[in-house]
């Protein structure tokens, strides 16, 4: 059970928490514009790192916010929390 | 104090057992006593019991071998009103009546219903420190004096692990007893310090969490306690931990080493000092390192006889040498054992000089009925291992220590193969300090360190696998490395031979290590007998397998907890659930609410009940319970943008007062959940989900709307719970309303199709009443706040009880819905589907962008004979299709005898229509909205019906009855 | 030894040195990887092949899975490819010539809901239309065929019946890698374990051979099978795939008289349980939500995962757990497998499996070996390789959205 330092509510077990994928994956601007392989590739095709990665978490059972992790897949380590929206790391 | 006679292997004093406390006990059909504080294993001991089952595979007699969590051979199944399968003896402590059966590693489960409890706790501290050993007290005292908040654990009964097995040793110039007691009382007095006795670490889990299993009741007996739980999961979030976890003594690898009667010597000393028990009369003992000279001088002490010590060891050191000849023991150095001879339990010991390489020739007997063995201490690191710490061969240890520890995690004492008294306090006391200070506590005081006055050991012998017999080690069928699993050094030789290399390998084919033990005593034995069949230099290089939770075994129970029966998973019911039960309701799980599914009176029939239902439904009136559907409050100068860019049709104009049927889908296009949204004011819209989708449909608002858009000034609250929703329909629902909305001009020119009202009930009751239908009739959804929800369906059914109301449940609400053609997500979706697909693409906006639009012009999204939405009606007026029959074209052979049946689509709802007085289905079928007409085979179990392709809609096609 | 169990055989494999070239270099020694040396030899003719393993053979997925082996998979291509492995394993313990255990016990999935029930009438109705044995039993049935299961109509999810594969079951999977092992070896390939692919040799666009610890190797074709690692190795020729790497997790018993007679599974309360040979009974749930390399899963799944075991077979209570322990999964968008070519020119993967991936070993074998040897799918994988995604065909094995009114 991970650890998770919600950036507004502070560290909280993951059972209070839903999981969003990779973040940083931006709706494409003009989707009507792209290729269906640029289509499948936003749709279907996320980083699968070992090691730091960023991703987007939620608090479900709390304050109902996304936010972005950076989390060590080879170890679950923590390495950064964002609220969405910024780039400074916080530290709640 | 006197010895009873029913304990003829006990002292006649000494010993942590309550002698006052005589305790009746059953093992095997045999009834026998011991003591409070006698574990079931030191109480047969006591009787002169020593052999348990024979092996499970090969019927060896065994015996005893440990006094802890390590012993492989004496497995019971305790009785109780609910037997517990395959617990060591050594771990069971005595209550008076206890019964057990001996197990021959196989145990059985009891059918009959367990009704203990199990709970669990979940709690934070700054430093928790498992083991109540030397070290473990030491840390603990250390922590706790600076402030953090300390959790000690141990899996004993009491406090001081290793100590409570000594005799001689001193600290700070006292018994150790006493420090243990002092430190007791200290750590007790400490206000953020808590002692967890009987309470074993199991698992160290992701940043900082460790559970730790509490065995509270065990102790007192089989029958459970009422409201006190027998056990008790802890989830402990520590900001640091302190493994003081000890060391486990290694056995020696010898031809039929299994006799009973072969103990571990730290466990003969065990069952000497602590338990005041005599595992035999006349011992020898057999060693690689110092730690057994104390158990010889002990069983000296106790009166046994020990005619010989045998030290593997060329040139063990002097002064414990000379210590044990002074007691009377012959010391024979560079020497081990290498055969017994028993009946079957053991009557001699072979004793042999080693050559350098481990050869041994000219054995002599030596007539004894326990043999002590030491093999060397492999310190306790199966959570240390868990928690990724990696492990490095020590040699002069010939053990696996720590090498990188894992954050927040220091290790202290025998656990970090630190032998000796002085060293584990020390370590303990630094390790408790260091933990503490990470955590953010320090002590300024100078720490009051315990001390002791002993020195390291000398070098243990690494002695892996023992010569004796005949033949080569291949052929060493009776040198035993893993007992619990009956495999031997020639097991290990065979899956070399067979080409396998990785120790990894040999364990799955020997299965050593894979017992209810995880092969605490038998797995680097393993590794070291691996290495030499292998020929490498060392240990170290074979490597150890993978820990894994749980260090002991851990019951299904406890792990489940309070989860069981209704609490599995959170009951949700409506604030009309009581009134549904009252009458008799039939109930549906949908997600996790109870909704009705049909109303039967007596002696009906669910058949007979659905279409008494419907029909009143579509001729008279009839209310649903609606209040489980999704209820997402959606406000900001935003909203309608925000809509529009997740739902497929648009909302930013729908008008203040009126509603619109939405679809959302995922980004690949494909419906993922439905509803009506209602238009409340310029800012605000109310949107309503599927009862199972809400939470899911309130995620993705907020993920698309935080992560996004952030600039859209929109803010998403859930108010299911908030409103009760009463469904009033069919053509008499108006004159319904007429006396429950007094107020309110219901005509259908003031108060059209897709509108709704604000309005006060007659009772005063502020309600929301939409005119919204999932039936195709004349409906009316009258939403309130959810506690007057029950009044106001006790006030609809009065005002109906005049056309004879009827409530209605899911089943209804699905044969109505499906007689229009409207579907239902889940059930005629299946996250394949499309808006086009099901007829819907009038919901799909053409003019404005929506999330997942582009995904419709994929090739095969795209594809015009993808599956269709189409009506089915069986040849057969009165045969129901049954819900997945699948679909398959005409004269296609519908036998696999040339392969698949090539299949066109399956049926996704069929119901008999009250109002059609015919059954008729719903159905996706490739190219479906091409084959209308077409007649269809319907293979079922054992024959074939046939269905004709229809419009999707069977009833009021035009739309007529929606006004009343 | 076990005496009960039957002997492993005395030979199994060599241990040999890579040599400077094959045929065809397949990356990862698990079930998959082993299965398509075995097809490549058998079926082909290839016997110029390595696989080759960082780790110990057999030591990833196929040594952690829950050893369940069905085929009633929802889909016609799915179904197609899992009943073509079925019938493989129903002649493999005589074709390698190795009893690895394989019981044809049946396999019960369990409906809880009447949107699980729907769920399976259809499965069970595309399945016997499919050449796929299945059966729905009623909640009596069910009790008949399985009578530990509680079938009491106050559970918080009561059973209301179940899909039945009569024909699925389980096997040993450390004995089945065994066994393929074994006959590759002996057809010549080498199995080459403590040997980690750390790049790809390059020739132009055309993939050559492989940079690995034990050095560089020739390689005509190279083949990934590694799981939850294939991201990683595609990663460094450029290739990104629909992949995503999850832990998941499973877990044993101490060994138990007999007391469990198939195979039950449980999508809504997610447990699925066993009882093998020896007598454990043997656990998975579902997987962790978050990707992870770290072979180790979140303890509350565990935790639910008991509660449920307890929901359904309330006598397991006081069983206890010896061990845990998870995979690495490697999950797809529609949980369906890739198995075909890449845009890379000799380089093909078979990945995406999932949580599927023991019971297809044979045929992911067998169609991977086709697919290497002539250059072009198998028709069973046809319908399963990377242009799905782009044109959208998806074979969307997470079942029905499990949304209902």
């Amino acid at each position: 059970m991970l650890l998770i330092p919600c950036p507004w509510c502070g560290d909280r077990d993951e059972t209070e928490f839903g999981y969003g994928g990779q973040a940083h994956v931006p709706y494409p601007e003009a989707p009507e514009t792209l290729t269906d392989a640029e289509w499948a590739e936003y749709l279907f095709v996320r980083d699968n790192p070992e090691g730091p990665f960023t991703e987007q978490w939620v608090h479900t059972a709390g304050c109902r916010r996304w936010f972005t992790l950076v989390r060590d897949t080879t170890c679950n380590d923590i390495l950064a929390v964002h609220r969405t929206g910024t780039t400074n790391p916080v530290h709640p | 104090m006197t010895e009873t006679p029913a304990n003829p292997h006990r002292l006649a004093r000494g010993g942590r057992i309550d002698r006052s406390a005589s305790l009746s006990f059953t093992f095997d059909g045999t009834r026998y006593h011991g003591h409070r504080g006698d574990t079931l294993a030191s109480a047969l001991l006591a009787s002169g019991v020593r052999t348990v089952a024979p092996s499970i595979y090969r019927r060896r007699a065994r015996g005893i071998v440990a006094a802890g969590v390590e012993e492989p051979n004496a497995l019971v199944q305790l009785d109780g009103p609910c037997q517990e399968p395959m617990l060591p003896a050594t771990t069971v402590e005595l209550f008076d009546g206890l019964s057990a059966r001996s197990l021959s590693g196989k145990g059985r489960l009891d059918p009959r219903e367990d009704t203990a409890l199990y709970d669990k706790k979940y709690v934070h501290c700054d430093v928790l420190v498992i083991g109540g050993g030397p070290a473990g007290l030491a840390a603990a005292l250390a922590a706790g004096r600076s402030g953090a908040r300390v959790i000690l654990v141990d899996e004993q009964n009491e406090l001081g692990g290793s100590l409570l097995s000594s005799r001689a040793e001193r600290i700070d110039h006292a018994p150790a007893s006493d420090w243990v007691a002092s430190a007791r009382d200290e750590l007790t007095a400490l206000p953020e310090v808590r002692l967890l006795t009987r309470a074993t670490a199991v698992g160290v889990h992701d940043h900082g969490l460790v559970l730790v299993a509490e065995r509270r009741t065990d102790h007192l007996g089989s029958t459970p306690l009422p409201g006190v739980s027998r056990q008790r999961l802890w989830h402990v979030r520590a900001r640091q931990t302190v493994l003081a976890t000890g060391a486990h003594e290694r056995p020696l690898v010898f031809a039929d080493n299994d006799r009973p009667g072969v103990m571990l010597a730290h466990a003969v000393r065990t069952y000497v000092n602590r338990y005041a028990v005599l595992p035999g009369r006349r011992a020898v003992v057999v060693t690689t390192n110092d730690s057994a000279y104390a158990t010889a001088i002990d069983l000296v002490a106790a009166g046994v006889q020990v005619p010989v010590l045998v030290d593997a060891r060329p040139e063990p050191p002097p002064a414990l040498v000379a210590q044990v000849r002074a007691a009377g023991v012959e010391v024979r150095t560079g020497s081990a054992v290498v055969g017994t001879d028993g009946d079957p339990s053991l009557t001699a010991a072979w004793i042999a000089p080693l050559d350098r390489r481990g050869g041994a020739a000219d054995a002599t007997a030596v007539p004894c009925d326990l043999l002590a063995v030491s093999g060397g201490w492999n310190p306790v690191l199966h959570l240390f291992g868990q928690a990724q710490g990696t492990l490095r061969y020590d040699e002069s240890l010939a053990a696996f220590v720590p090498e990188r520890r894992p954050k927040g995690l220091v290790t202290a004492g025998a656990a970090n193969g630190t032998c000796h008294l002085a060293g584990c306090l020390d370590e303990g006391t630094a390790a408790g300090t260091e933990a503490a200070a990470r955590a953010g506590f320090t002590d300024d005081a100078p720490p009051a360190r315990p001390r002791a006055q002993d020195a390291p050991p000398a070098p243990a012998r690494a002695l892996w696998t023992i010569p004796g017999g005949a033949g080569e080690p291949p052929t060493w069928h009776t040198h035993f490395v893993d007992l619990q699993r009956d495999a031997t050094v020639a097991d290990i030789h065979r899956a070399i031979g067979a080409g396998m290399r990785s120790v990894e390998h040999i364990k799955r084919y020997t299965t050593i290590g894979t017992g209810q033990d995880q092969g605490k005593t038998g797995a680097v034995v393993a590794i070291g007998a691996i290495a030499e069949a292998l020929g490498v230099g060392s240990p170290g290089e074979v490597g150890t397998t993978t820990f894994r939770p749980p260090y002991t075994p851990v019951s299904f129970a406890l792990l489940a907890g309070r989860d069981r029966g209704h609490l599995n998973d959170p009951v949700r019911v409506t604030p009309i659930h009581d009134w549904h039960v009252a009458h008799g309701a039939a109930f549906e799980d949908v997600g996790q609410w109870k909704r009705p599914w049909y109303y039967p009176r007596p002696d009906e029939t669910m058949e007979a009940a659905v279409l008494r239902e419907c029909r009143a439904a579509r001729e008279a009136v009839a209310v649903m319970d609606a209040s489980t559907l999704g209820k997402i409050d959606i406000q900001g100068p935003d909203a309608g943008e925000f809509l529009n860019r997740l739902y497929t049709n648009a909302f930013a104009k729908l008008k203040v007062g009126s509603c619109r049927y939405g679809v959302l889908c995922k980004a690949d296009g494909m419906v993922f959940d439905d509803g009506v949204v209602m238009r409340l004011a310029p800012d605000r819209y109310l949107a309503t989900t599927t009862t199972s989708g809400a939470a899911a449909v309130l995620e993705w608002m907020e993920m698309w709307l935080q992560t996004e858009w952030p600039d859209l000034r929109v803010h998403c609250t859930s108010v299911t719970e908030q409103w009760a929703t009463v469904a009033v329909v069919g053509p008499k629902s108006r004159a319904v309303l007429a006396h429950l909305a007094p107020d309110l001009d219901l005509s259908a020119e003031a108060f059209a199709f897709m509108d709704f009202r604000e309005t006060r009930l007659a009772d005063g009751v502020p309600a929301r009443i939409a005119r919204v239908s999932f039936s195709g009739e004349l409906a009316f959804e009258i939403n309130v706040a959810s506690w007057h929800g029950r009044a106001v369906w006790d006030a609809v059914m009065a005002a109906g009880a005049a056309y004879d109301i009827t409530p209605y449940g899911t089943e209804t609400m699905h044969v109505l819905r499906a007689e229009k053609g409207f579907i239902i997500v889940g059930q005629d979706t299946d996250g394949t589907v499309t808006p086009e697909d099901l007829g819907m693409g009038w919901v799909v906006s053409k003019r404005k962008e929506f999330v997942g639009k582009r995904s419709y012009r994929r090739p095969d999204t795209a594809r015009p004979d993808r599956k269709h939405l189409v009506g089915l009606l069986p040849d057969d007026p009165t045969e129901l299709l049954p819900e997945g029959a699948q679909l398959v074209a005409d004269g296609v052979p519908t036998t696999t005898e040339s392969g698949p049946v090539p299949m066109l689509g399956h049926v996704t709802s069929s119901y008999r229509s009250a109002v059609l007085g015919h059954t008729f289905a719903l159905a996706l079928v490739k190219d479906g909205r091409n084959r209308l007409g077409q007649s269809l085979q319907v293979p079922l179990v054992g024959r074939t019906v046939r269905a004709t392709v229809t419009e999707p809609v069977f009833y009021d096609k035009e739309g007529t009855r929606r006004d009343g | 030894m076990s005496h009960e169990l039957p002997e492993h055989p005395d030979w199994l494999w060599r241990n040999p040195d890579p040599k400077p070239s094959y045929d065809v270099v397949v990356v990862g020694a698990g079930g998959h990887g082993l299965a398509t040396a075995y097809y490549l030899a058998k079926n082909h003719g290839i016997t110029n092949v390595a696989v080759l393993e960082r780790g110990w053979l057999a030591g990833g997925n196929m040594a952690r899975n829950t050893t369940i082996i069905r085929s009633n998979y929802l889909w016609d291509e799915s179904a197609a490819l899992y009943e073509h492995a079925l019938k493989l394993w129903e002649v493999l313990p005589e074709e390698l010539e190795y009893d690895f255990l394989f019981s044809q016990r049946g396999v019960l999935n369990l409906a809880h809901t009447l949107q699980d029930v729907r769920e399976g009438v259809r499965r069970v109705h595309a399945n016997r239309l499919g050449g796929v044995d299945a059966e729905w039993l009623s909640t009596e049935d069910v009790k008949k065929f399985c009578p530990i299961v509680n079938t009491s109509s106050d559970a918080r999810y009561p059973v209301l019946g179940a899909t039945l594969q009569p024909r699925a079951g389980i096997a040993k999977h450390d004995h089945v890698a065994w066994a393929l092992a074994r006959k590759a070896d002996a057809y010549g390939v080498d199995l080459i374990q403590g040997c980690e692919v750390t790049g790809f040799l390059r020739d132009g666009d055309r993939v050559v051979g492989v940079e690995t610890t034990r050095g560089r190797i020739n390689a005509g074709k190279v083949a990934l099978a590694a799981a939850g690692h294939t991201s990683t190795l595609a990663a460094r020729v450029g290739l990104r795939l629909p992949i995503q790497s999850h832990p998941l997790q499973a877990l044993v018993s101490e060994l138990l008289e007999p007391v469990h007679p198939c195979v039950v599974m449980s999508n809504h309360v997610h447990v699925y349980v066993s009882q093998a040979h020896k007598g454990e009974l043997v656990m998975g749930a579902g997987i962790d939500a978050y990707p992870s390399y770290t072979r180790r899963g979140s303890v509350q799944i565990i935790e639910a995962q008991m509660a449920a075991a307890l929901e359904l077979f309330p006598l397991f209570g006081r069983a206890h757990v010896i061990r845990t322990w998870g995979g690495v999964v490697d999950v797809s968008p529609d949980a369906s497998p890739v198995v075909g070519l890449t845009p890379v020119e000799n380089l093909l993967v078979n990945c995406g499996w999932g949580t599927g991936g023991f019971k297809a070993t044979p045929a992911a074998g067998w169609v991977y070996a086709h697919t290497i040897a002539t250059g072009q799918p198998h028709p069973l994988n046809a319908p399963f390789g990377l242009e799905r995604f782009t044109t959208g065909a998806l074979i969307d094995e997470h079942g029905a959205a499990a949304v209902a009114h």
